[in-house]
């Protein structure tokens, strides 16, 4: 019962999220620094992850090819189907719960507690709307962020490969483009909108409804955490099973 | 004129407030004093709509606040000011842009009209050169007064202060109720200070509402408190050794 009200409460959030708007020029101005906070502060770790474990995949794809009879391509092949399909839309999106999702659990939940929420509603103002709405705006720039990481990735994988010695660069470069179906990458955008939507929403609901002190922000942004990642590793199940199965 | 009629309020089946009724005047500093816990903060925010009460009815001049559409609502609470007790300056602003903030949402004014009424409601708090300081660089002191005038900068008619001077030094507490009865007079707005500070009581108490376990044990003003023969009353406000003595004077005096 307990967690169907939190389900309810959290679609009532958005709805209520998108009512009241903000006056324009306010508006503009919150999504510029959520953008600047949420997308441009996560580019650096976005792109040193994506790097290193595109090189990660490639080497374990390699080392993992013993038979002589399976081409040398394959390695670039196998690099670009897992960063694309899955690393770079989930993965990235895992971490972004972790780094961008505490960010908004605790800055709106220092606010909750400090009453700064209060101060916004006593004056008239949708809270939801001024501290949610810019928020799930800015994150639906979050595919250039996945873009960024699906480049990166496969650019590590190359590095790796030549740079180790698992295969030629003209190898991988046929096996990244091998077989290539535009309809995966299509795939990854529709999963990283929803990704960047549950990205923007679930932190929120932790933050803006939670009660007590300092240390209820602490635990808020760690359940916030918990449930970003469930929710987004569920619903990578189910548009993986409706869109490609 | 903000008339109150028997707020009942609950949080998990323990009633809070009991029925209270009262009203608070136009051009007055009223006063709702009580113990901790005594449900000041509670009547407070369902005043200001912040919390839903379960039976009662809050009238703003004559509008019934429940019975407002939105809209209402919301041209309402743009007439109200709020000081809270933690101040509740918006951390990631100047204190300038916090003092601001109001006005950009409610108004129509040009960068430099809002610029020049910001710069007029801090001289007025006494805050000069406090512009581009953060909320976390300025005292205790000067973010109530920065509270205030973020709560006075677009002209509101009601004015709500949660424990204005909590965790202030005595002096500087004087100079924020000296500052609050001011503004209210200047701007003929009503003011509702949440308080269990006698000082403030004896200095700006036009009107005081005492609360004990959600309910009004007592309404009068600070001349009458002094005199009342209530026993709740009375422990309250002479508590200390310092009021003690001053009531033993008082008695003294009228023998």
């Amino acid at each position: 019962m307990t967690y169907l009200q939190y389900i309810g409460t959290y679609f009532l959030m958005i709805v209520e999220m998108f009512r009241k708007p903000t006056k324009w020029s306010v508006m503009k101005q919150l999504i510029l620094k959520d953008i600047e906070d949420l997308i441009i502060g996560s580019l650096g770790i976005v792109a040193f992850i994506s790097f290193f474990v595109g090189g990660v995949v490639t080497i374990q794809t390699a080392l993992n090819i013993s038979n002589p009879l399976i081409p040398k391509y394959l390695v670039g092949f196998a690099t670009r189907q897992s960063v694309i399909l899955e690393f770079a839309p989930t993965f990235i999106s895992i971490i972004m719960a972790g780094k961008v999702g505490s960010f908004i659990t605790s800055s709106i939940g220092t606010m909750r507690v400090t009453e700064q929420i209060d101060a916004l509603e006593v004056m008239g103002i949708n809270s939801l709307n001024y501290l949610v709405f810019p928020k799930f705006i800015s994150l639906m720039l979050y595919p250039f962020v996945i873009s960024i990481a699906m480049f990166l990735g496969i650019l590590g994988g190359m590095a790796a490969c030549v740079y180790g010695g698992f295969s030629s660069l003209d190898d991988y470069i046929i096996g990244i483009q091998t077989d290539f179906t535009p309809f995966h990458i299509t795939y990854a955008f529709i999963k990283t909108f929803v990704f960047a939507f549950v990205l923007a929403t679930i932190p929120s609901y932790h933050g803006f409804y939670m009660k007590g002190g300092a240390l209820e922000v602490g635990k808020a942004s760690t359940t916030s955490f918990v449930w970003t990642s469930v929710v987004i590793i569920l619903l990578n199940y189910i548009l993986t099973q409706m869109l490609l199965s | 004129m903000i008339e109150v009629k028997n707020i009942h309020k609950s949080f998990s089946g323990v009633e809070v407030l009991k029925g209270i009724s009262t009203s608070f005047e136009k051009g007055k500093t009223n006063l709702i004093i009580g113990q901790s816990g005594s449900g000041k903060t509670v009547f407070i925010k369902c005043l200001l709509g912040l919390f839903d009460y379960e039976e009662g009815c809050i009238s703003y001049d004559g509008k019934i606040f429940s019975e407002l559409s939105e809209d209402q609502k919301r041209n309402l609470r743009a007439e109200i000011g709020m000081v809270f007790q933690g101040s509740a300056l918006f951390d990631s602003m100047t204190i300038a842009e916090n003092v601001m903030f109001p006005l950009k949402m409610f108004t129509k004014q040009s960068k430099s009209e809002m610029e020049d009424r910001v710069d007029f409601v801090l001289k007025r708090v006494n805050l000069i050169d406090a512009h581009n300081k953060m909320p976390s660089e300025a005292s205790g002191g000067m973010q109530k007064r920065v509270a205030i005038a973020r709560a006075i900068v677009n002209n509101p008619k009601y004015l709500f202060c949660d424990e204005p001077n909590s965790g202030l030094d005595p002096k500087t507490a004087i100079i924020i109720d000296n500052l609050i009865q001011e503004i209210t007079d200047e701007y003929n707005i009503t003011t509702v200070i949440n308080s269990h500070d006698m000082n403030s009581v004896m200095e700006i108490g036009e009107k005081i509402v005492f609360l004990k376990d959600g309910l009004k044990a007592w309404e009068g003003s600070k001349d009458t408190i002094f005199k009342t023969d209530n026993e709740v009353v009375t422990d309250f406000v002479y508590s200390s050794e310092l009021m003690k003595k001053v009531r033993q004077m008082y008695i003294e005096e009228k023998q």
